[in-house]
């Protein structure tokens, strides 16, 4: 065991983590959840690139804020691992919550407070300083469309526009892996639309890994990488045109369901 | 995360309790009128019910308003800490706690910062009473507003980590009614708050021992006392054992593989 002196006295140290480029940026691993009896995730396996856009697609109650929750501490993790560029959620919580942006299904805004307040809020959580905080929230803020609501009370943004103030504030301690929790539920087509690209613009072009949670098949480009979940297990995992068959949207539809019909009847 | 980090994060905590508190003028303005009420209006016509004689820490024959200061201070942290803790549940459903809890930083930390924030502005808040009670010829001696300082942190400390506690284990909002039956209310009126504890002897030895256990009585003569600079150590070594458990058992209640945050959503 390796020692070392903290404060004057000798302690152990603490295993460090260290993140492995060549890892994938966020891997599960025969992960599986029960609340008492009910098993709401069984064996879920797959991973993603760092740069990866990928969509985490299934009806409502598939799993998917279970996974969520799990992935980013609040249920503790009985069976398999979740790893964030290599390192495992249970012995890094830290290490792996700092390289990790989280949107949550539920708004998570503090209404009373200004647009700025709530991101320098997050910043602090973060251990981020003031001054650096600024800096980042004065670029992050025009990227999402919004620079001139920032001192605004977030009460009197829209919906789409509270959205859009959380993938800012996700993406201010610049995680490498960012978690999205069907972040357009409620939202318009117009508002959808520029969140889909902003996120896919963000993988595309910084490397960022996003994991996208939705039920919604039409916001599944025909070329984004899919995982389909269905009742807490993975049904398929590829290209969505390739998994789902065909190309039109109507059929991927189709598919989805004829694809959720045979897992039923199995 | 090195301790700039952890200050750091103590301080975003701080601020944001801060704003929220100066934002909600609803909250503000009942926090500041709750106790004057009791003051101006339940004192003024109690005091000829209840006569109090010489006890100590007070040297001589005082009005009933006086008396009930020190349990109106402590009103004030045990709404707040009470608050804090509706604030948690409110909080949870709007998803703001899981902000705060994929944090990096450890959670017994996060949930000792958001506990100290709340002390802050109970603290302040007492102030401010103290200040409008001079218009009602509540004067301390000068010296009192330092000596009270510890005291009214150690009380805030106690009910916010109570606050806390109550949090991790209620389900929904609709819960705070009962909270208030049954915490709230039992707390204060079970205490010397109102009425000395030999007058609660008189007429029930059961009621006095009640009253004796409770921590909430503690408060209330940990900020008397040192409201006239004396101190008085078993309500301080009271409070400060149950702010320790109180606290412990909040932080195992937020754990994640333990406590009754797993528990809840099995349910």
């Amino acid at each position: 065991m390796l020692w070392v002196r903290r404060l004057g006295v000798w302690c152990p140290a603490r295993e460090h983590a260290v993140t492995n480029d060549h890892a994938p940026a966020f891997s599960v691993e025969g992960l599986g959840h029960r609340f008492g009896r009910r098993r709401v995730l069984n064996n879920v396996t797959f991973d993603l690139a760092p740069g990866d856009f990928t969509v985490l697609l299934g009806l409502n109650g598939a799993g998917k804020t279970t996974l969520f929750s799990l992935a980013t501490r609040l249920y503790a993790q009985g069976e398999g691992t979740i790893r964030v560029f290599g390192m495992d959620i249970r012995k890094h919580p830290s290490d792996c919550l700092r390289q990790t942006g989280v949107v949550f299904q539920q708004p998570t805004l503090d209404l009373d407070l200004s647009v700025e307040q709530n991101l320098f809020y997050h910043a602090a959580l973060h251990g981020i300083s003031h001054s650096q905080a600024a800096g980042r929230i004065a670029s992050e803020i025009p990227r999402v469309g919004l620079a001139d609501r920032r001192r605004d009370k977030v009460r009197q943004l829209s919906g789409g526009q509270r959205r859009r103030i959380e993938i800012a504030r996700a993406l201010l301690h610049q995680p490498r892996l960012l978690l999205l929790d069907e972040p357009t539920v409620g939202l318009d087509i117009a508002s959808r639309q520029f969140l889909l690209d902003h996120v896919r613009r963000l993988c595309r072009e910084e490397g960022l890994a996003a994991l996208w949670a939705t039920h919604l098949i039409d916001e599944v480009g025909e070329d984004a990488r899919t995982v389909i979940l269905h009742k807490g297990e993975v049904l398929a995992v590829g290209a969505a045109g390739q998994v789902l068959g065909e190309n039109r949207v109507e059929s991927m539809r189709a598919s989805f369901e004829a694809l959720i019909r045979e897992s039923e009847a199995a | 995360m090195r301790p700039i980090h952890y200050l750091r994060c103590l301080s975003g905590i701080v601020t944001r309790e801060g704003l929220r508190f100066l934002n909600q003028r609803g909250r503000f303005f009942s926090a500041l009128v709750r106790p004057l009420v009791w003051l101006a209006i339940f004192a003024t016509g109690f005091q000829f019910v209840l006569g109090v004689s010489i006890i100590p820490p007070y040297e001589t024959y005082i009005p009933y308003s006086v008396y009930i200061v020190p349990g109106l201070l402590a009103m004030i942290a045990m709404f707040n800490g009470m608050l804090s803790s509706l604030s948690m549940v409110y909080d949870r459903e709007m998803g703001s706690m899981r902000i705060l809890m994929v944090s990096p930083l450890p959670r017994w930390f996060l949930l000792t910062a958001k506990l100290l924030a709340g002390v802050i502005v109970s603290v302040a808040q007492a102030y401010g009473f103290l200040a409008i009670a001079l218009f009602w010829d509540i004067r301390p001696a000068w010296y009192g507003y330092f000596t009270v300082l510890p005291a009214l942190i150690l009380s805030g400390l106690m009910l916010g980590a109570l606050g806390l506690l109550l949090s991790s284990a209620i389900r929904q909002l609709e819960n705070f009614a009962s909270v208030m039956n049954f915490v709230i209310f039992p707390m204060f009126f079970a205490s010397s708050a109102l009425y000395p504890l030999w007058r609660v002897k008189e007429s029930s030895l059961l009621l006095y021992y009640v009253c004796q256990i409770n921590p909430f009585t503690h408060a209330v003569e940990l900020i008397r006392f040192s409201l006239y600079g004396q101190f008085e150590p078993v309500s301080a070594a009271v409070l400060g054992a149950v702010t320790a458990v109180f606290l412990t058992l909040a932080v195992y209640g937020y754990d994640p593989a333990k406590g009754l945050m797993a528990r809840r959503v099995a349910e």
